[in-house]
């Protein structure tokens, strides 16, 4: 399930929704991304998501096919928020449930630091010393790079 | 007639979401070189290794060919998750 949405990722029902019927899937993990105070010494108050409607959404559709082909999963969810979000608000939830735990944990740290180089998503910050648009981060990029 | 699409920092120096560009541009490259001409901003911020291009929504590179109707995005790297 791929969402990119607006509104608040509603955690629990996220994690609901990814494990409901799922009894042949002994492990579910996830990993939720959070808007934090602080960002390179400065105070942050708010950021802001920008997205490419379309293309977007089929990237993390091939990131999770990319995350299939490597280990053997069953259920995937990708929410990922857009517009401006709040301190202690969610940014993204990447949900993945398998038969054991390896797989999981693997596939779900693959398909964020894919998403984190590969999808296209801008965010601008907006802090006590004004507004400013994040830049890539190398270490993002050496983290996306070691799967490959 | 191609469509041309701004994101993030990008879209707001040069301050337009989106243009329909007339002039004929054989690949990424060429309309890139194109597109530059319209003003120093436009030259700058359109430069090779600071700009992704993405052609109908798929990542391309600078020899990617170009046809009528297609939808051509600039942007800078990406910063999600």
């Amino acid at each position: 399930m791929v969402s990119v949405q607006s509104t608040p990722i509603d955690v629990n029902a996220a994690y609901s929704s990814l494990t409901e019927n799922t009894d042949a899937d002994g492990a579910a993990v996830f990993f939720v991304g959070k808007v934090r105070d602080n960002n390179v010494d400065a105070t942050v108050y708010q950021l802001t998501l920008e997205h490419y409607p379309g293309m977007t959404e089929r990237v993390i559709e091939e990131i999770i096919s990319a995350a299939r082909a490597r280990w053997s999963l069953n259920r995937i969810s990708v929410i990922h928020r857009v517009g401006p979000i709040q301190v202690g608000e969610e940014i993204v939830f990447v949900g993945v449930t398998s038969t054991h735990r390896h797989n999981a944990f693997n596939a779900a740290e693959f398909i964020m630091d894919k998403l984190k180089t590969q999808a296209p998503f801008w965010k601008k910050e907006r802090s006590e010393q004004g507004e400013k648009w994040i830049e890539a981060r190398e270490s993002d990029t050496l983290a996306a790079d070691k799967w490959s | 007639m191609v469509k041309v699409v701004f994101f993030g920092q990008t879209r707001e120096v040069l301050n337009t979401p989106s243009i329909l560009f007339e002039e004929p541009a054989s690949n990424v490259a060429e309309l890139r070189a194109k597109l530059q001409l319209r003003g120093d901003v436009w030259a700058e911020q359109l430069q090779s290794g600071k700009t992704l291009v993405a052609v109908n929504q798929t990542m391309a590179s600078d020899d990617c060919a170009i046809s009528a109707n297609d939808e051509v995005a600039f942007f800078p790297p990406v910063t999600g998750g």
